[in-house]
């Protein structure tokens, strides 16, 4: 296609400087052409603001912590242990699970856009998707946990993933201490979205980090 | 390309910035931006890949000013005016020009609950053998092409290790080029952090991506 002969700086200049009003003036557009249904736009927002989020990837890691069986099903093939439980969905086809251990954390990050497990965790954190989280998870990423109160031993290893296919990552984090008598669904509500990323550790339950 | 887009490594940005429960749309324009983008008739030979690299063409100014959404609106507006759908000025009044067509075929809101728990499928079977085994050592090409590509600066002329093998998956840049899916095999390959950044990485740290096999050379 001919990039080359478009005039990008023109766009932002000519249209309103305004978020709101720009995108307002596109939906209008868009609804008047027949390109969209205002209809279908809010079914949209409702699905992820209100049944899409990171209690779906919660579910997925408290199942693997009770059951031995399906956590190595999980690791060996997240997509197929995923579809097990149904949450496969918009961003999540092709998901990689990887373990969290005492000697090996992980880390997801994408360098060039903001890929994000959709289906088991819902848009991402506007701290994902910044110019700082982005350009330091691969070359500092100690640096990066830290700044999200995760101090890691010398001796551990730090895994970063870098979402730069549709492979999405998603992190299994440790099953903390003193949770031995909880039920699967009492663990699920421990789980934490910055976990699933692997910017966070889950502390045990009735203490603080 | 070697655009602004492209930050894996890059310093300045300054601290991260997590915010305490964070809503999922801070504006009611985000949210009718995403819902727009999943609900509209998208131009023919849309990708993702297409879309992704639209956002990468932004001016480097209006990227790192503009915000996630706005990001969304510029690649959408850009299809749009490519495919000569719509143009600046009914981009800027919000109201088509006398005598566009109208169509009547945009998604219904009965179909986003599949459609949201549905998602896509990029793998396809392809006839030729994968050409790395796990556990063999590659080296990234050193390729600067000016359309979209998935192997970052940061990434490009290091030696890894083929990780993992995802069988074969549509070419994300010849997608957004227009030039159809041509798959490819796909690996996670592994990068100790010292290859990418340099002996002030911790020696046991690495790095994964996934590559595609023409990103990749057998060392």
């Amino acid at each position: 296609m001919a990039d080359d002969h478009l005039h990008h700086e023109d766009l932002a200049g000519q249209v309103p400087s305004d978020p709101a009003l720009r995108i307002k003036a596109l939906e209008s557009l868009l609804v008047e052409l027949g390109l969209v249904d205002p209809a279908t736009i809010d079914a949209w927002i409702e699905s992820f603001e209100k049944r899409i989020g990171p209690h779906n990837g919660a579910k997925i890691v408290a199942r693997a912590w009770v059951d031995p069986d399906y956590k190595q099903r999980l690791l060996a093939n997240g997509a197929s242990a995923i579809g097990e439980m149904n949450l496969l969905g918009s961003q999540g086809q092709h998901i990689v699970v990887v373990e969290n251990t005492p000697i090996v954390h992980n880390l997801v990050v994408c360098t060039l856009c903001s890929c994000y497990p959709w289906p088991l965790l819902g848009l991402p954190p506007r701290w994902y998707k910044s110019a700082p989280y982005r350009s330091r998870a691969v070359i500092d990423p100690r640096s990066v946990l830290r700044e999200f109160g995760l101090e890691l031993g010398p001796d551990a290893e730090v895994r970063v993933w870098d979402s730069t296919s549709e492979v999405r990552y998603l992190v299994l984090p440790e099953r903390p201490s003193g949770t031995e008598k909880m039920s699967e669904a009492e663990l699920a509500s421990l789980v934490t979205r910055d976990a699933m990323i692997g910017t966070a550790r889950i502390p045990s339950p009735g203490r603080t980090r | 390309m070697n655009g602004i887009h492209d930050m894996g490594g890059m310093h300045g940005f300054g601290p991260i910035a997590p915010e305490a429960n964070e809503p999922v749309f801070h504006e009611d324009w985000e949210a009718r931006m995403f819902g727009l983008r999943r609900a509209m008739t998208s131009p023919p030979g849309f990708t993702i890949d297409r879309f992704r690299f639209l956002r990468e063409t932004m001016p480097p100014a209006t990227y790192l000013t503009w915000s996630y959404y706005e990001h969304w609106y510029f690649a959408t507006a850009q299809s749009l005016l490519q495919a000569g759908m719509v143009t600046i000025e009914e981009l800027r009044t919000g109201r088509a020009a006398a005598g566009r067509p109208k169509r009547n075929d945009a998604m219904r809101p009965e179909s986003v609950e599949a459609a949201a728990t549905r998602g896509g499928n990029f793998a396809r079977a392809i006839d030729a053998p994968p050409r790395f085994a796990v556990g063999q050592a590659v080296v990234t090409r050193n390729l600067n092409p000016t359309g979209h590509t998935r192997l970052p600066r940061y990434a490009r002329g290091k030696r890894g290790l083929i990780h993992h093998w995802h069988g074969a998956q549509v070419f994300a840049d010849s997608s957004a080029r227009g030039d159809g899916e041509c798959p490819q095999h796909l690996y996670s390959v592994m990068f100790s952090a010292r290859e990418l950044w340099g002996a002030d990485a911790a020696p046991q740290d690495k790095v994964h991506l996934d590559l595609w096999e023409s990103y990749l050379d057998a060392l």
